[in-house]
């Protein structure tokens, strides 16, 4: 028991001192960071941008203004007394980006024939700007020409959204997929993510023992499961203490970094946007936030806890029953790991039909059988699984994984001290099955 | 907590007391060990004993079976069959590492780590605390002149300083068996020599040493006792003189002054330059036939000597089924 916790030790050690480490821990969610920040500043910065308009309103939508034109980071002018075809002419002459032509139109037929003139194509997010604003204005005349204010429109105007209870037997509750969902297949596809990068690292960890031909004194002095399992949890426990960085640090920089750059705030990405989205926006953030709320964390946070190191200790003992067989050559690990993929890549697949059909038996099977419940449990745990299957998944994976670490060790004391010869996956599975 | 101790004598004793009854108590006893793969018989009924403080050659062709027997006595393997008595017990591999250090063939150490660090962490593993390890690891790197080599990383060392390197991890946990398998390949001659020096060194502290090696010249230098293995089964055993002794074919070297021709000698002449005749006496003759053969001729006589076949002859034959006469015109013509 001593020994494995050396081994285990060294494992840990090894990897969290290496420089690669620390790069990339800090570094990745910096990144994370920076690139949202980014692309909210991005996002603000193409707002206040100005585009000089030139507007010819012959169907006088307008009046000679334009609400809420500031907002919308463009610049209308209007232009009177020129000819359409000069101001097309001569726009850009005249400091103008763009050129508006609104041609006269009866307010109560569907309007067309709008023209913008630009010199290169405009970007979809601003027609549909400049389209809005149009919009905009002709409702507000279709309005006054039957004497409703915009106020009264607004009242009559309906949003509802209806909510999902779920009703059975006496029980009633409410339906917490959607943002709960989100978070749950998040969670699902990190543990796919997880699975396949450590799982390769123990591989590769195990290649390296094998290809320095330390194996063999190492297994003079501990049990080749005690150094398979040691090397495991070892990499396993660098997984954590990388995750619980990233989750701290990602949390830090987002409460630091407004701090730095003034306005730059979550609360202010959709005030930036049109008049108009304003509301919408501001809804959607209000359903983000309460559905957040509504999210049974404990129930999510418990089972991918669960699922993460169940799903982690499965796979990594078949990845390193796969590094002690192969010997230094690349290719030939990556055809022998293939077939491990296979049930990882299978089990995502099934997630994400599991996020439509929660209930198909595809998706059920898939939440069960311990080499794909993992990443599909974790899809799947919000649309009110049943306490049976889940105390089911998670035993068929204890024991899935016990059965697993007990082949895949005997594959592995084979495999490390076997030189020079290639092992076929028919070897493999007879060392596996064989009586020690 | 005295009744325990005493049950705990009993049972060692009870243990003990059969082997007890042999002459002297061996430290290490293979009986009979097989390990059958479903090409080959790896090991077929192999048994050797061990004395404290030997120097034991373990010899043979490349797959023998060497590597097989050496990985049941470190444990690594089960044997199908037989016994390993290892300091009159039965060999328990978790308890009994401590005691062993293997150097394999393969030697291997971690690349990217530091060296102190791996020293330190494989005698850790041999059970040592932390403090013994760090004081042992100090001594041995001392000694080596090996401090400088600290905080680099194997990767940075030339492989003849693993190999040194390698040789100091085994011997860290004071083993009271030390299993060295091709010790010197890589070594320069002086390195080859700290290491042979150590080696006389550990066996007069009481270490057994089994020592597996092609080089036949490094046996016969270095070992008191050989085994020779082949396809499995131990085809020969005894002391290095012993063997020589059991192997001789009756020739002998003779220095004259001058060689006349020969005639109905009791003894043909296999080799000839111009400081002596290697010879071998016919059947039925002796030595002093030779050298009263030559004294009848009024020949000077400066040097005779009895030529012993050398380990390397004697494994060829026994391995290769080659006549001994034919290695020697190819060794000193």
């Amino acid at each position: 028991m001593n020994k494995i916790l050396l081994v285990i030790q060294r494992e840990y050690l090894v990897r969290v001192k290496k420089k690669s480490f620390v790069y990339t821990t800090i570094l990745v969610p910096i990144i994370i960071v920076a690139f949202y920040a980014a692309i909210i500043a991005i996002g603000m910065s193409g707002s206040s941008e100005k585009n000089k308009i030139a507007v010819i309103d012959q169907a006088n939508l307008f009046n000679g203004k334009v609400e809420n034109a500031k907002n919308d980071g463009s610049q209308y002018e209007f232009i009177t007394g020129q000819s359409p075809d000069s101001v097309k002419e001569n726009f850009k002459k005249m400091g103008y980006d763009y050129f508006l032509f609104i041609p006269p139109m009866n307010i109560t037929q569907a309007a067309g024939n709008i023209q913008l003139y630009s010199q290169s194509p405009v970007s979809v997010n601003f027609k549909s700007k400049v389209e809005r604003t149009i919009n905009n204005a002709i409702e507000l005349k279709r309005l006054q020409s039957v004497n409703i204010t915009r106020d009264q429109y607004r009242s009559i105007q309906s949003d509802v959204s209806i909510e999902n209870k779920l009703k059975n037997g006496k029980e009633e509750k409410k339906s917490v997929a959607g943002v709960a969902s989100g978070v749950a297949f998040f969670c699902g596809m990190l543990i796919y993510i997880i699975m396949l990068i450590y799982g390769t690292m123990v591989m590769r960890g195990v290649m390296e023992e094998k290809i320095s031909r330390i194996a063999e004194v190492m297994v003079s002095s501990v049990k080749p499961f005690q150094l398979m399992m040691g090397k495991i949890i070892g990499i396993g426990a660098v997984g954590l203490t990388q995750f619980a960085i990233w989750i701290l640090l990602i949390a830090g920089l987002q409460f630091i970094l407004p701090f730095f750059i003034p306005g730059l705030d979550v609360s202010a990405i959709p005030q930036a946007g049109p008049g108009a989205n304003v509301a919408g926006a501001a809804g959607m953030m209000e359903t983000m936030r309460t559905g957040l709320h509504s999210v049974p964390w404990v129930l999510i946070i418990g089972c991918f806890i669960f699922y993460f190191l169940g799903g982690f200790l499965l796979y990594a003992s078949l990845f390193a029953a796969v590094g002690s067989v192969v010997s230094d050559d690349q290719q030939e690990a990556q055809q022998m790991v293939f077939p491990i993929m296979m049930p990882i890549i299978l089990g995502f697949v099934i997630m994400t039909k599991a996020i439509s059909e929660p209930n198909s038996p595809l998706v059920i099977f898939g939440s069960l059988f311990p080499l794909t419940s993992p990443v599909v449990m974790m899809g799947r745990i919000m649309y009110d699984v049943p306490a049976s299957q889940l105390i089911t998944s998670m035993l068929l994976l204890v024991l899935g994984f016990l059965l697993f670490a007990w082949l895949t060790a005997k594959i592995y004391r084979t495999g490390i001290l076997m030189y020079g010869k290639k092992v076929t996956w028919k070897e493999m599975i007879r060392w596996a099955f064989r009586k020690s | 907590m005295i009744f325990l101790l005493l049950i705990n004598c009993f049972v060692t004793l009870s243990i003990r007391l059969p082997l007890k009854s042999l002459h002297t108590m061996n430290r290490l006893d293979v009986k009979h060990l097989k390990k059958y793969y479903t090409s080959q018989k790896a090991v077929d009924d192999i048994s050797f004993s061990l004395a404290p403080g030997s120097i034991f050659g373990l010899l043979g062709p490349n797959g023998a079976g060497k590597t097989t027997l050496i990985r049941m006595i470190t444990g690594i393997l089960f044997p199908d069959e037989g016994d390993i008595i290892f300091d009159g017990q039965s060999f328990n591999p978790d308890k009994d590492n401590a005691f062993i250090g293997y150097m394999p063939e393969e030697k291997g150490l971690y690349k990217k780590m530091k060296i102190g660090d791996q020293a330190i962490y494989l005698a850790r593993l041999k059970g040592l605390s932390r403090a013994t390890a760090l004081e042992r690891v100090k001594h041995w790197f001392i000694k080596f002149e090996m401090e400088s080599w600290w905080n680099k990383r194997v990767e940075d060392l030339s492989k003849g300083m693993q190999q040194k390197l390698q040789f100091v991890t085994t011997v860290l946990n004071d083993p009271k068996l030390i299993i060295l398998d091709e010790p010197f390949s890589g070594l320069d001659p002086v390195n080859s020599n700290l290491i042979k020096e150590e080696i006389y060194n550990l066996a007069q502290k009481g270490a057994s040493i089994i020592f597996s090696t092609h080089r036949m010249e490094q046996v016969e230098e270095i070992c008191d006792h050989i085994i020779l293995v082949n396809k499995g089964q131990k085809i020969l055993d005894g002391t290095v003189s012993g063997v020589k002794q059991q192997f001789k074919e009756a020739i002998f070297s003779i220095g004259l002054d001058d060689y006349p021709p020969v005639t109905d000698a009791p003894f043909e002449i296999i080799g000839q330059n111009a400081n002596q005749q290697i010879l071998k006496i016919k059947e039925g003759y002796r030595s002093n036939d030779v050298l009263q053969y030559y004294l009848a001729k009024q020949v000077g006589i400066n040097s005779f000597q009895e030529i012993l076949p050398s380990l390397n002859d004697i494994f060829i034959k026994l391995v290769h089924g080659t006549p001994l006469a034919r290695q020697f015109e190819t060794v000193t013509a």
